[in-house]
Parts: C-alpha cells; structure tokens; sequence
C-alpha cells in the first residue's frame, strides 16, 4: 500500500506533507496538482510531516492538495539506448517532448521501448551468477554494452534459462535466474536504480594506477589525471571552463562520454547538440554523439533537479563502468548543485556553514567525488569512472567553501586564471598553481616512464621547475627594469615563454593543434627543453629575445602542422639549424 | 484584476511586517495574487492554514482588518499586437493614458523552453557602434548586459543600440528608473518614430523597490508572446538589474532569510538565470535578445550581482571612462561577446576576427608602454608608435559616439595598422595582409 499525505505548507519548493502510513528519506512521491502530477523527493521527515522538495514550479499548489508516496528513491532506468541520448535532470528524455516550451509534470520515458536489440548471450544455463554478472550483449552504436544480473539482486543466483541469440526489445525477457530460496526471477535488458545510491558489483577499488589521455597538452603532460580519477577546473566567468570541458569531452581518451550540464547556459548545451553530431571522436572515426549521454539542467530549469542531474550522470557512468568501459563524467558546473543545496538548507531554516552553505556541503561532495574511480569486476576485468567537475568560484575567489570542499575531494586541480585569459593564453590553466597528485604515486610514475618515456616523470618536473623560474625573473625584471638584470636572467625568463607558448597555450579551434596525442606531446616537450639545455651565448638581452621570439614563432607553426609531416619536419629542421648554428 | 462574484473577504490580519502580511485563509494557491487594503500582495508563504503575502507596495498604514481578498490567479499580463506603442506599470496597467490592453491572458514568469528544441543563435545585430560590432559582436538570441559605473551614461548607449538594431520589436524594462530617465526614453523612442515598435514596463524611483521584481517577468512575458506566438524578433531591455537585484534582497531579508554573499539572496543566481535564459533563438524564426545592465560599484565585478550576472549572460561589455582620450568606451579587455565567433567572418567580411585580435593585441602593447611609461623606464620607436595609435583607436573605434557600418570598422582599422605600423607588427595572417594593407604612412 503505497502512502499517501495532504499539502499543509508551501514555501517556494518546498512543501509541506502531512502524511498517512510511513515513509522513508529521500522517497519519491508526487504532490496532485489539477491533472498534473508533480515529482517531489522526501528532504526531511518531523513527526507527521514530511518535508518535500518539489522538482518543478510550485504556482497554484494549495493547501489540502492530495500527495502519494512511490515507495522508492530517485531511479533511473539503465538500458541500451542510454547513449545519444539528452536527458534532464530526472532522466526525462527531452527529444520526445514535443512543445518548445517545458510543460510542468510532463514526464518522458528515457528508454526507447520498441526499439529491437540484437542480443548474444554470454551466460549459460546452470551458471552460479551475483549482481553485475554479464549474461548478455548487445551492440549500441559500436560498443558491447552488456545485459547484467541486476545490481539490486543480493546473493547468489543460477541461470535457469536465458534468450538465445536473437532480437529483443529492453522489456522482453532475456534470462531468468533462480535464487538461493529456489524461486524464479525473470530479468529484461533494462534495471532501476537509485541515484544517490553508488552502484557496487565490482570486486575492489585498487588506486589509479594509469593515464586517462585527454588530448590537452597542460593536463596530459604536465599534471596528468589518472583513468579513475578526479580533477576539478575552477575559474572565474570568461576564463574558458566550458571550452576546456568540450575540449576534452570531444578528445578524452574514454569509450563513453557523460557530460551533466549542471545549472548553466542553455545555448551551451546547444553547441553540443549541434556540434557532437557532426564532430569524428579521434580514438575511433566514429561520430562523437554515439559515445555521449548529455543530462541537461540548465540554470533555468527546476533548481532541485540541480542536485539530481549530477547523481543521475554517475549513476549512468557506473552503469558503463560495471561493463569493462572507461568512462568519462564531465559536470559544469558543481557550484550550482551546491548553490542548490543551499537554497534548500535555507527553506529548512537549518543553522548555516559558511556563505550560507549547509554546513555538510564538504561530506556531500566528497561523498561524490569517491564514487569515481577504476574498479576490477567479478570477471576480472577493469572499469573505470573518471570525473572532472568545474567550480565556479564567487568573485574568482578560490577561497570560498565549494572550491575549498572540492579540493579536499579531487586529486587533480587545474586553476584557471583571470590574468592568463586575460591574456589570451588559453586553456588559462594556471601551470604553477595546479597540480595533479597522481604523479606522487609511485605506479603512475613507473606507467609513464615505461609508456612515454623512461625519463618522463623528471622531464615534466624539469619544466615545471622552469616554469617557476621565469615567473620568479619576471618579476626581478618588471622591478629592476630590461638593463638593471644580467642577461641570464633574460634567457631564463624566455625559457619559460617558450615552455608555455609551445607546451601549455593550445588552441582549441585548430584542427591540429586541438588534439595532442601523448607520443607527440613526448616529442615536443623534449624538444623545447632540448633547446632550454642549449647553451647560447647571447651579447644582449635583445638578441636573447629575438632569438627565442623566433624559436617559439617556428615551434607554434610545428603545433600546427600535422605531426611528421613535411611542414613539420621543415619547422623542425629550422629548429635544429638554429640549435647547431649557436654552437 | 477584476473582482468576482461571491469572493470571500478575509478581515483578521494576524501579524504584519515592513513587506508582508499573514491571516488564515482556506483554499489559497501558491504565488496568487490578493489585495490587502486594495494594494496589491502575492501569496509567497503557506503553513498550517496561515498565509503569508508579500505587499508589493509596503504595508505602511495597514490595519489589523484591512480587507484580503484573493484574486484566483498568479500575475497576469493581457498579450495581443495592441500592446505595442504602450507603456505600463509593474502590474502591466497603462501609465500612458490609453485603455487597458485586452488579449489572452497569460501568466507571467511561464516555463522554459526546452532546451533541446532551442536553435543556435547565427544572425548579426549590427549597432554601428565599433566597441560592439568589431570587438564584441552581438547576435540574435543573446543575453549581454552593460557593467557600468553609476554616472556613465550606460541608458544612453542602451536606447541607441536598441533604435540602430534591426528587430521588429524592442521592449523596455526599466526598474528604479529616475523619472528623467524614464521620459529620456520615452523622447528618444519618440523623437525616433519608433513607438509604435515599443512596449515599456516602467518602474520609477518613486515607486516601491519589490514592485520591480515584476518588471522583467511582464517584459518577458510580452517578448514572448512576439517571439513565440508571432515569430518576431525582439530585443529586450533591461536597466538596471543591479536594482532588481537590490529588490530581492530586501524581500529575502524581510522573510528572515539568511544571506550569502554580500547581503544577497542565497538564490539569487537561480533568480537572475530565470530571467536572462528567456532570451533564445526558436526554431521558426523568432528570437529574444536581451540587453541589460548591471551597475558597478566603483568597477568592482566581484560583487555578487555581476558576478552572478558574469556567469549566467553570454558576455558582458564593459563601459570605462578613456582619460587619455576623454570618451567613454567600450573596453576590450574586459568585454567579451561570447557568440562572436557564430557570426564575425561568417557574416560579416573575412578579415573581421584577424583585424579584431590585431587591433586589441597592438591596444594591449600601448597599455604595456604607458606602464613602461609611468614607472619611468625608456619607451622605444615602437612604445611611442603604440601610444599615439592607441589614441586615434580609442576615439575612431572604441568610443560609444561611433555609428559606422561593420565594413568601415574593418577598414578604419587596416588604415590605423597601416599608419602607425609594420606589417610584420601586426601579425595578421599573410593571405589577408596581401588583400587589404593600406601603405599610408
């Protein structure tokens, strides 16, 4: 019997219940409104009254309004056909609604029902199977996905019957599998979830031990993020989060591709509809909008479906991961979700953290961030969720609590800068300030090294150390003036330009230059510190920034050119002309 | 606001506050409307059989039996072709004299559209003013405000852009308006011949502060219907936003909420997106372009409201005081369309975003150059050519006086780059340097 309750209180969203019968946290119901129904979750439950949090616009809501109760969390469904998909924040399919504008209580199914999937089976009859198992599969796009034992089952089940090789649709049976009580359980190729619940079935969780490719040249070279891992981009507005996140949405080296609009430009997510379509994933010639699954809640859409569209992506990326698939779970922006819990903690009148955020915003989001990682499943292959949030500070400033509880909870940081936009140095990736922890473990170090090049590790911190020297002349040179410095502090100063013309300034919008696999990325960085090493003798500060202006000129024209091809080796020749001339 | 037959009047009044009145009521719906006293409240609270309303106008000198009565629906603006030429209140009442609007009547602050059926904005609104056209282009379907101080003549710029843009219709909201600003507006519409293209929300300084929370609601509302409803294309203009938001805050503060940042509303980015993402490009051809501006407090852009505003428009255009040149210009470092790059070069000419970068990047140098200058350090050839460049750039293209079309722009700045520098200075690409250098040094 499901329960049922009766509007007592209305304050924006968050409404009131008085409820008949019981009731469990987080529990979905709808609050009747006319003929609509609108969804609602159980924030907070006091004696007879529950409190709801509705997701969508409360207007003409009235006291006494009849509410019923689900009887389970927030779920989505999990099936083949998630791909291409373009979902809201409660997984509402948004290309089967048909007004342009978003009607209240209109829900759309996220899973396509009549579509037929050609299945293989993977399991047989009389297999001891447990959550997770793979009894099946089918081919979405190009990819394997796999029909699982439920996550839900508990225990240990046998494989009664399962569907032969043939053409399915999600909702026709496809095994049944008896349990330990002997009774039957029918399975189809489509299972629910409950979002804010991570998905297990995998058989541990080791440390990331490899790289996770994403094709920008300042994350893979010099703070690299490992396949499972985290990372977050904060930055002030106008410095090029959302461009940094297409870019490596459009080249990250991962089999599926989540990307959860979280509380932002509608005309964004457009870009992507209109673009992925058209864009070729580089990894493997295919369209780039067969690997990605968009769940899109921008910033005018329901505020609480914020916290819901972050959960709803991880849920669908771990869904992939318990496959054997890498994933990638991009979300721009964690600010508004965590804006959004605030805005409810305010409703509740519940005693406020700093800024008014709720005092647990740290634990929710760590919370999150640890539901990433690479796992080992049952059958001894490996999955992976690797998550990259951006934060948008207020103000820019990196002081403020969810930049401060993000970077307690992501292992790589990658800061944005106002001054470097300013300067048109894009991706603004701060190169000192940001870090990536991955290369302190002693497995990723020894991955690259033996990947890329046995003395990577310490090429990369050579050049960060550079980095941090020219900064340091810099500021001795603006002081002291071009003639009050010796001219070494010249050649140090224009070692590190070159380091961020050549390695860490990338464009976006060049074809070539976009995408930088790591063998290339390798090749060059050895040849910008080959040139660092090189001893010139410069008579003057002048020549030394001439002769490096031309250098970076002629290396910025390598970065366009196709890797090994005739411009490229021309540019390289001249490079290494000016190498033995010098000497 | 008509009054029906058998309303029940309530007359038990059981708190009062500065902005907000509660009495038990039955059968009330969130966000209705009512009167108190005959002024008009929102419903914005309902618990346990007590109502609290939010008095738009204050409750200064309301009694503890003033007379409630609901009026059965959210606010509501009446939507037909005759609203345009027509100015209204916050409450979408005329203020111009004429009769009440009749048409459908349609709740304000409706749904949003869904994402997915939103087109790409790709048309140019061209605004002959170089610091937009050149270096920070509008389009279609854009969101953009003003950052500007206080005593910049941010209303001006806004009034002209809207008569110089080529849509069919252009809405004003306007909130804390001055009264001379106000009847600026309704000059310039009327000097230009344009009223009958023009539809105006005002709301004045002498009016009260939480009525402006309805203005961009109503404007919005009206665009919609234009946009929607008759595939037009309409720009929307909002001044001053930072007033609106000053509003909010007062109403948040008077139902005890707690603040965030700078004393505003922890919602307030929600409550900002909500307005600024009605602006869209359909897909049968209308559009809504909206148009706002956001005062500064002494240029600071970290304040919650244009940061808030920062993070949720396609850009902003930054308005400054230029001392060397004595004009207000459009600043291009901190300005930035971000759909620019949807229509420069595509179209407009070729060179646009080439000239654009140059132009800004040798603009940048000069800046460099009077630091160079000002820490007393010896400027070169090349300082002392940037300077004097800067100058002539600042007063021919960036200055808000300009009315050039986008072609001239582009040829006034291959005039500049050929007067003060090398080719090789400016670092165009060669293929458009052969086309279009001009040797006039």
């Amino acid at each position: 019997m499901k329960s049922t309750g009766i509007v007592t209180g209305i304050i924006s969203n968050l409404v009131t219940v008085r409820i008949e019968g019981h009731v469990s946290q987080n529990e979905i119901c709808y609050v009747k409104l006319g003929d609509e129904r609108l969804m609602a979750e159980v924030i907070k439950v006091s004696g007879k009254n529950a409190f709801v949090q509705v997701y969508e616009s409360t207007r003409g809501l009235k006291q006494g309004d009849t509410v019923e109760f689900e009887g389970h969390m927030l779920e989505v469904s999990l099936g083949p056909g998630l791909l291409s998909s373009c979902y809201d924040g409660l997984q509402n399919n948004l290309k089967t609604m048909s007004d342009v504008f978003l009607k209240r209580g209109e829900y759309t199914d996220p899973l396509d029902h009549e579509k037929k999937w050609q299945f293989i089976p993977i399991a047989n009859v009389g297999d001891r199977v447990i959550a997770a198992d793979w009894l099946g599969e089918v081919k979405e796009g190009w990819l394997p996905h796999k029909i699982m034992v439920p996550f839900a089952f508990k225990g240990e089940y046998t494989v009664k019957s399962i569907a032969g090789e043939g053409e399915y649709t999600i909702d026709d049976q496809i095994a049944v599998l008896t349990d330990a009580q002997g009774e039957d359980h029918k399975v189809t190729m489509v299972q629910k979830w409950p979002v804010k619940v991570a998905v297990g079935g995998y058989v541990e969780k080791p440390r990331p031990y490899r790289i996770m490719e994403t094709g920008v040249r300042c994350i893979d070279t010099l703070n690299p993020i490992a396949e499972g891992g985290t990372g977050f981009i904060p930055g002030p507005f106008g410095c090029g989060k959302t461009v940094l996140q297409h870019a490596i949405a459009q080249q990250g080296d991962a089999d599926i591709i989540v990307m959860a609009a979280c509380g932002e430009r509608a005309n964004e997510v457009v870009e992507i509809f209109t673009e992925f379509p058209e864009l070729i994933d580089p990894h493997t010639g295919r369209k780039l909008i067969e690997r990605t699954t968009i769940i899109c809640n921008t910033s005018n859409m329901p505020v609480a479906a914020r916290e819901a569209s972050v959960y709803t992506a991880m849920t669908i990326c771990e869904y992939y991961r318990a496959m054997g698939m890498k994933a990638l779970l991009l979300a721009d922006s964690t600010s508004r979700w965590a804006q959004a819990l605030r805005e409810m903690s305010n409703r509740l009148e519940e005693l406020p953290g700093a800024d008014a955020f709720p005092v647990d915003l740290s634990a929710i989001i760590s919370n999150f961030y640890s539901r990433a990682g690479i796992v080992s499943l049952h059958n001894g292959k490996t999955g992976s969720v690797t998550f990259i949030g951006t934060v948008s500070p207020a103000g820019g400033n990196m002081k403020e609590p969810v930049t401060e509880s993000t970077k307690k909870a992501a292992r790589c940081f990658y800061c944005l800068e106002q001054a470097r936009a300013d300067r048109k140095r894009y991706p603004a990736i701060n190169p000192i300030e940001s870090y990536s922890k991955y290369l302190e473990y002693p497995e990723i170090i020894s991955y690259l090294n033996n990947k890329v090049n046995p003395d990577w590790v310490d090429k990369v911190n050579k050049a960060k150390n550079l980095v941090l020297r020219g900064k340091e002349v810099a500021e001795q040179i603006n002081i002291l003036g071009d003639d009050g410095v010796p001219v070494s502090y010249h050649e140090q100063y224009w070692k590190s330009e070159l380091i961020d013309f050549v390695i860490l300034q990338q464009d976006a919008f060049d074809k070539i230059d976009a995408i930088t696999p790591m063998n290339r990325q390798e090749f060059m960085l050895t040849l910008v510190l080959e040139v660092c090493d090189h001893k010139f003798n410069f008579p003057s500060f002048e020549d030394c920034s001439a002769k490096y202006k031309e250098i970076i000129n002629i290396m910025r024209q390598m970065n366009y050119s196709e890797f090994h091809g005739g411009a490229f080796n021309k540019y390289l020749e001249q490079v290494k002309n000016i190498l033995s001339n010098e000497q | 606001m008509s009054s029906n037959a058998f309303q029940r009047i309530y007359t038990q009044l059981e708190s009062i506050t500065k902005a907000t009145v509660s009495l038990k009521a039955q059968g009330v719906s969130n966000d209705e409307l009512a009167t108190v006293a005959g002024r008009l409240s929102q419903v914005v609270k309902v618990k346990d059989g007590v109502v609290t309303l939010q008095v738009f106008s204050g409750t200064e000198g309301i009694p503890t039996d003033a007379d409630v009565v609901f009026l059965g629906e959210p606010p509501a603006l009446n939507v037909s072709d005759d609203l345009a030429g027509r100015f209204f209140n916050a409450y979408g009442e005329p203020i111009d004299g004429g009769p009440a609007v009749e048409g459908q009547r349609r709740h304000i602050g409706g749904p949003s559209v869904n994402p997915y059926k939103r087109k790409m904005p790709s048309e140019l609104i061209p605004t002959g003013i170089a610091g937009i056209d050149l270096n920070n282009t509008l389009v279609s379907g854009q969101k953009i405000p003003f950052f500007a101080d206080p005593d910049q003549p941010y209303n001006q710029v806004m009034a002209q852009v809207a008569l110089r843009a080529d849509v069919d219709k252009i809405i004003l909201g306007g909130m804390g308006l001055s009264n001379d600003d106000y009847l600026y507006f309704k000059h310039e519409f009327e000097d230009a011949g344009a009223l009958s293209k023009i539809i105006s929300f005002v709301n004045t300084t002498d009016q009260p502060p939480v009525e402006r929370l309805l203005i961009p609601d109503m404007a919005l509302t009206a665009a919609e219907y234009f946009a929607v409803d008759k595939n037009e294309k309409v720009l929307v203009l909002l001044t001053d936003m930072t007033l609106y938001a000053d509003a909010l805050s007062i109403v948040s503060n008077r139902m005890d909420q707690i603040p965030s940042k700078d004393s505003m509303p922890g919602s307030l980015y929600s409550d900002l997106a909500k307005i600024y993402e009605k602006a869209v490009q359909l897909p049968d051809g209308g559009s809504i372009t909206i148009i706002a501006v956001t005062t500064l407090n002494d240029g600071d852009i970290t304040h919650a409201i244009p940061d808030n505003t920062g993070y949720i428009t396609e850009g902003q255009l930054f308005l400054r005081h230029d001392t060397d040149t004595g004009k207000v210009i459009i600043d291009p470092f901190r300005s930035l369309s971000r759909l620019k790059q949807h229509v420069q070069g595509k179209k407009t000419r070729e060179d646009h975003s080439q000239v654009m970068n140059a132009s800004v990047r040798l603009y940048s140098d000069a800046q460099n150059a009077k630091t160079k200058l000002e820490n007393g350090f010896d400027l070169s050839d090349y300082d002392l050519r940037c300077l004097e460049y800067a100058k002539e750039y600042a007063t021919r293209l960036l200055s808000i006086d300009v009315n050039i079309s986008t072609t001239e722009m582009l040829d006034t700045g291959w005039e500049l780059f050929g007067k003060y520098f090398s080719k090789a200075e400016t670092g165009i690409k060669q293929a458009m340097i052969d086309k279009y250098w001009k040797d006039n040094k």
